[in-house]
């Protein structure tokens, strides 16, 4: 099988600091992978690095190999804003746009790729709203509303339309419902478990719970380096290394 | 532990064991030992001193706020007062003629009026884009190390003197702009009628120039502080999207910052209106209109600086105070207006985006 996203020696800093060891890895097409450990081991991190958003930080630096579709993104002349154009990604903290509407905060991506037609445009925001299942809340309001205006659980929704209006081949979710209430979480786990048909996943959780309710593959990093990457079921009843299973009975982190 | 809650008893403020002999005074001596804070500063109950304490600032808070009213109040009264003289003999055409004839005393300050808005509004033309260009290099672009050195540089500015700057304007940019400027302008910009006519240097053009440079501080430093409030998720929303600098610039700091940067401009606009001292230098003091910016003009403020002291004429004092009067309704009205577009930008938005 075509792996969606394949990582090769990949190695980050913040200045001084490393912070990502040689992690390679496979990340399958149209699956759930979910990224576990503790606190500050580079799981955010290695999502970042994905799609160069790590490197947008001051004195954040990056090496190794990243291959989506055959191209390395970090490969020379490969522009930054293109892979980002491709990979669509949801930050921990719902950040619609507060000063746009919640009809512009999903066509946003689109008018940046000079995307302007009027009646395709509704098309697409009404396909991604209700692929992100707000349609029905948001469809009286969307024009007048600004997307700061809804509840956080909404927001969040808002933000994952966002990113699915620009048709992206991969989803990367960096803890997206550690910041919301437990119903709110449980509209965006089925969310991931419906988008998984059509993206290749990679979600980033510090609950170990939700990467067993919605990961295909669930890979386990510790202090910067990946311990393993196995089945989620395999993971969670019978690791291969010691370490992840002192992690997940809670012995650790 | 024992609770150290005292009842709302009045005992601290009477003298001990007046009222209460046996009640608190020694159960606290036998918890000495469990307690490290000393009984002076726990937390009792007690609701008289407070009351007072906070009845006190209360009416200081409320004179002060009070003060400002009435003092705004007293300044109005007085113009009014004062310019009841000419307000009696123009009426309403001292706002609408164009002549200012103190020997005849004839007062008409439409000239003023004029220049005042055309300088002013000259100063934002100028001004505008230069600031927020340079906030914007200074919280997007600079190195962080360079970031404190150019926003000190800026701010120093607005530490120089108005009359330096009109110096200033009179021995080095007059005359660069009569022998450089004005020629260069006349030549290629003179079909649009605004530059023709005599180069003097000093005029209309000259005391823009000066204002626009004197406005560039406070419009740099506040919107800086705007955009550099714009929190990180919101430029990383924008690059997760695939924007590039520039449009990470625009739809998420430029966006979210623009009712700061509103406010900013309206702030540099009303000291350009108010603005004195170097006007009255460079604009070269002459009440006419004249659609050339080469031409000299006057401005409210200029006018009641540059004439106060030799009006002798109980009229033409008269008619300098309400100069002045018109020249606070101006900038009472600018901020009215920015106040409202202010508001309806951030109208539906939440209280933390206001800037």
């Amino acid at each position: 099988m075509d792996p969606g996203i394949r990582v090769q020696e990949l190695n980050a800093w913040f200045g001084g600091t490393q912070a990502l060891h040689d992690i390679g890895l496979e990340i399958p097409s149209r699956q759930v992978t979910a990224i576990i450990g503790p606190s500050g081991c580079g799981k955010s991190t290695f999502v970042r690095c994905l799609n160069r958003m790590h490197e947008t930080l001051p004195n954040a630096t990056v090496k190794g190999k990243v291959t989506i579709s055959g191209l390395d993104i970090y490969g020379k002349g490969v522009s930054p804003v293109t892979v980002r154009r491709r990979i669509g990604m949801v930050f921990q903290k719902p950040n619609p746009f507060p000063t746009m509407s919640i009809y512009d905060n999903v066509a946003a991506g689109l008018k940046l790729n000079g995307f302007s037609n009027r009646r395709q445009l509704d098309e697409v925001v009404q396909r991604s709203l209700e692929g992100a299942a707000l349609w029905d809340e948001v469809k009286d309001i969307m024009k007048k509303k600004s997307g700061a205006s809804l509840s956080g659980g909404q927001q969040q929704r808002l933000c994952i339309a966002r990113a699915l209006a620009i048709e992206p081949e991969i989803m990367l979710m960096d803890e997206p419902a550690s910041a919301l209430d437990p119903i709110s979480t449980s509209k965006i786990e089925d969310l991931i478990f419906q988008l998984k048909q059509q993206f290749t996943i990679v979600i980033v959780t510090h609950n170990m719970q939700q990467a067993a309710r919605v990961a295909d593959l669930t890979g386990f990093f510790l202090m910067g380096k990946l311990i393993e990457l196995d089945k989620t079921e395999k993971m969670f009843t019978n690791p291969s290394d010691k370490r992840t299973e002192d992690y997940i009975t809670g012995r650790f982190g | 532990m024992r609770a150290q809650i005292k009842l709302p008893v009045k005992q601290d403020s009477a003298p001990a064991g007046a009222e209460s002999p046996s009640s608190n005074g020694t159960g606290a001596a036998a918890d000495k030992p469990l307690s490290l804070v000393p009984a002076a500063f726990k937390i009792k109950f007690q609701t008289k001193n407070n009351a007072f304490a906070d009845g006190t600032f209360r009416t200081l808070v409320i004179l002060c706020a009070l003060s400002v009213m009435v003092i705004v109040g007293l300044i109005a009264f007085e113009l009014v007062r004062q310019s009841h003289l000419s307000m009696a003999k123009f009426g309403f055409k001292f706002l609408s003629t164009s002549i200012w004839d103190p020997v005849a005393e004839n007062f008409g300050a439409l000239p003023a009026i004029y220049g005042t808005l055309v300088s002013s509004l000259l100063a934002l033309v100028l001004a505008v884009p230069l600031s927020l260009g340079t906030a914007l290099f200074i919280t997007e672009i600079c190195p962080r190390r360079l970031r404190g050195i150019l926003s000190l540089l800026v701010e120093l500015l607005a530490a120089i003197p108005s009359v330096i700057y009109g110096l200033w304007g009179i021995f080095f940019l007059a005359p660069l702009l009569r022998t450089e400027g004005q020629p260069f302008l006349a030549r290629y910009f003179g079909w649009t009628g605004l530059f023709e006519g005599p180069k003097y240097g000093i005029g209309m053009l000259a005391a823009g120039i000066i204002l626009a440079i004197m406005i560039l501080p406070i419009i740099t430093s506040i919107s800086r502080e705007v955009m550099l409030a714009v929190p990180r998720q919101q430029r990383e929303a924008a690059l997760a999207l695939g924007a590039t600098r520039w449009e990470v610039l625009r739809i998420a700091v430029l966006r979210n910052a623009r009712a700061g940067i509103f406010g900013a401009i309206i702030l540099g606009l009303g000291r350009a209106i108010g603005e004195t001292m170097a006007v009255t230098m460079v604009i070269g003091n002459r009440p006419e209109i004249a659609r050339s910016l080469f031409a000299p003009g006057y401005t409210l403020a200029s006018m009641i600086a540059n004439e106060f002291s030799e009006a002798t004429s109980d009229m033409h004092l008269s008619a300098l105070v309400e100069v002045g009067l018109v020249l606070f309704a101006i900038t009472l009205i600018v901020n009215a207006i920015a106040q409202f577009m202010i508001w309806s930008i951030t109208r539906g938005m939440p209280a933390r985006n206001i800037a």
